[in-house]
């Protein structure tokens, strides 16, 4: 019992921690169609934050509040330094964006190396986060519960500003039709730049929270890319929806297949799996419904 | 020829596939340097060197992976291999000679290495090669010195198993670091393990080795478990080291997965005290990425540690953190790397020669006064005697040492002296 509720924990854990990677990338690939590969080094910039933040402010408590929200501006600063300087150029040509934001995130990286140096540095996690608590007979780790709640919280946050700002209603016009919001007088330029904001934002969000359970070193974007693309493209381009689903259905199959098997396995049987499924459904678990001809 | 075993001979069948398969690259490289390919009853060294001893100078190729996943750990190789050549120079240098270093970056890609390690031998005509980390990088390297009857200093743990002419191994083999480890968990009554490992060749082989050495001693191994290298998510590992309740955890984690795996641990409740983790790939400077408080007890297993105290560490200590800043801490392969070069050094000036095949044949019982103690090459197999350590990881971020062996162990790489390890060749 305890290893199922131990596993079922692990799952939604592992999903809190893709969905957290993979919203802002819901935003600016789901729904600007921008291929960001530069996406993960946001992260990286955002676990950065939260190293920088501490050697200034040093307490554990504040110093993680204050960088989730240094972390979101950092993040959200350099996405639109990204936009506004390279990727509004080519909004029309998906691969350029791809090749180019794969240069621009080694840049980041090599960037990063030489200003924090190559080891990993240690962001000390703030003492009321450290060990577990006993959830029927599972220990589950308490840095793991937070970052669950991050994920809910950031979802929320997401899906209210989507719906309920003006900003949120520029953003879903334009991506239903960039023509027909314009005609209406919405800034297309102005939205596109609020939109990579927002995404990359959450991307530094993302970063902020993994120094609570890994390294922070130039690589630790990378590691969690590839996987974020996965979520969204199972969870259906531009759904906010489908990311939360796919996020944690993707934690909790995997958490499951490598209790019963191992890590390199569960990770193959996870692509395979999603391979079938996108077979059987290419639009993803939902498809956003736009009435632009692509 | 020099001192080489029987099973040297067999190694070298084994490797001529793959010195034929360099053979293209090489003769690309430098024309006709090449044309003789090595025997099976290891007839190398028909490659004329290029080596120029007429000068005031020599030249020495540091080939480290100075950008990629691995740079983390080889660059500090690399500081330490430039302080030794700086002392030596500083003395007097070498049978009169300053040493020059060619530096070359292996950008942690074997193929990398296995060109770059071409280009220091052919066209910049060095007398040695110190450097090569990951056993891919130097099973790359490896036809390419015996190819071209070079050397090549290697100065990382590794998982044995191998001995080449042209390598000097001056890392721990198993029985100097993994086998001392397993003794010293069964001297403190562990009698269940869990292994935990990268998805490569060193855990692999490292943990055939264990299983082997597990069933010969009645320890029972309660679960094994491979991650990719880089994999950051230990939830389910950690559940399952947890459910299978070992005595304690072998750890042949690589890189940043370490500081994933630990943090972790540490959360789930899971202490030093009660199922201890031993790790062999944890120096001091992956400590501070790991955060001392979420490894503090823990225990490795390595030849050196930068508090070991013998007046030959101290100074090196001291003239490392002089040279590169005093934040700096050294590592068990950085000690290696340092202490490989004045291994070549001696046996150049025990031989009188730079000549490969001088060497060789001089090779046999070099020694130094190494930082980790007393070094002595063997002739037969190419590696050194060290010292092995079992060391706990205390809170200021250094590695203490609680047990070491009475005296240096001498180089075994097949465990030929190991009746358990007799299928594992």
């Amino acid at each position: 019992m305890d290893v199922v509720i131990g596993q079922l924990f692990t799952g939604l854990s592992i999903g809190s921690i893709l969905l957290l990677a993979a919203l802002g990338l819901s935003l600016t690939f789901g729904q600007m169609g921008v291929i960001n590969m530069a996406h993960g080094e946001f992260i990286m910039a955002g676990s950065y934050t939260a190293y920088v933040v501490q050697q200034i402010v040093s307490t554990g408590g504040a110093s993680l509040f204050i960088s989730l929200i240094v972390g979101f501006l950092v993040g959200g600063a350099m996405g639109v330094l990204l936009e506004v300087t390279l990727i509004q150029r080519m909004y029309h040509r998906p691969l350029d964006t791809l090749l180019v934001t794969f240069g621009v995130g080694l840049i980041l990286q090599q960037l990063a190396r030489d200003i924090f140096g190559a080891p990993a540095v240690n962001v000390v996690s703030p003492g009321w986060l450290s060990g577990g608590v006993d959830i029927f007979g599972a220990v589950v780790p308490k840095t793991r519960i937070f970052i669950l709640v991050l994920a809910i919280v950031a979802v929320l946050a997401l899906s209210m500003a989507l719906k309920k700002t003006a900003m949120g209603r520029r953003i879903r016009a334009v991506v239903q039709n960039r023509d027909l919001a314009e005609t209406s007088g919405i800034s297309s330029r102005r939205t596109d730049i609020s939109t990579f904001f927002l995404g990359s934002g959450l991307a530094g969000v993302a970063g902020v929270a993994l120094t609570l359970i890994g390294s922070t070193s130039s690589t630790v974007g990378q590691s969690y890319l590839i996987d974020a693309f996965l979520v969204v493209v199972v969870g259906g381009l531009g759904q906010i929806k489908g990311a939360v689903i796919a996020a944690f259905a993707l934690g909790i199959l995997n958490s499951f297949i490598e209790y019963s098997t191992t890590a390199s396995i569960a990770k193959v049987i996870v692509f395979v799996l999603i391979v079938i499924f996108l077979q059987a459904r290419p639009q993803g678990l939902f498809a956003v419904k736009t009435r632009s001809l692509v | 020829m020099p001192a080489v075993s029987k099973r040297m001979s067999v190694k070298r069948v084994m490797v001529v596939p793959a010195a034929l398969a360099a053979l293209s690259l090489v003769a690309t490289a430098c024309g006709s340097k090449a044309s003789d390919t090595t025997s099976a009853d290891g007839g190398g060294g028909s490659a004329t060197s290029c080596v120029d001893t007429s000068g005031d100078t020599i030249k020495v190729g540091s080939l480290n992976s100075l950008s990629g996943t691995m740079a983390i750990s080889e660059v500090t190789v690399r500081d330490s291999i430039a302080l030794a050549v700086e002392q030596i120079n500083a003395a007097g240098g070498v049978n009169g000679k300053q040493i020059e270093i060619v530096a070359e970056d292996g950008a942690s890609e074997p193929t990398v290495f296995a060109e770059k390690a071409e280009k220091l031998i052919s066209s910049d005509c060095v007398a040695a090669v110190f450097g090569g980390w990951t056993s891919s990088s130097r099973k790359a390297m490896l036809p390419v010195f015996e190819d071209n009857d070079a050397l090549l200093y290697y100065p990382v743990q590794y998982e044995g198993l191998e001995a080449s002419k042209n390598i000097f191994y001056t890392g721990a083999t198993t029985n100097q670091q993994i086998i001392p480890a397993l003794d010293y968990l069964k001297e403190k009554g562990v009698k269940s393990l869990y292994l935990v490992g990268s998805d490569y060749v060193f855990p692999q082989t490292a943990n055939r080795e264990i299983k082997a050495y597990a069933a010969a001693n009645g320890i029972e191994i309660k679960g094994e478990d491979y991650t990719p290298l880089g994999s950051t998510d230990f939830s389910t590992i950690v559940n399952k080291v947890r459910s299978a309740d070992a005595d304690a955890v072998f750890n042949t984690l690589n890189g940043d997965s370490n500081v994933a795996f630990f943090r972790e641990y540490t959360n789930a409740g899971l202490k030093a005290a009660d199922m201890p983790v031993i790790s062999v790939s944890i120096a001091e400077e992956e400590v501070a990425g790991i955060g001392a408080a979420n490894i503090e007890g823990q225990l490795t297993a390595w030849n050196y540690y930068q508090t070991v105290d013998t007046p030959e560490n101290n100074k090196f200590v001291a003239d490392y953190k002089a040279k590169y800043g005093a934040d700096k801490p050294t590592s068990d392969p950085m000690e290696a790397a340092y202490t490989s070069v004045y291994l070549w050094k001696n046996t150049v000036e025990k031989a009188d020669s730079f000549a490969v095949a001088d060497i060789q044949a001089a090779a046999d019982g070099v020694s130094f006064a190494a930082p980790e103690g007393e070094v002595v090459i063997d002739g037969d197999n190419h590696h050194i005697s060290k010292t092995a350590r079992i060391g706990e990881i205390r809170p200021d971020g250094l590695i203490y040492t609680v047990w070491e062996s009475p005296e240096a162990i001498a180089p075994d790489p097949f465990l030929e002296t190991y009746d358990w390890a007799a299928d594992l060749n």
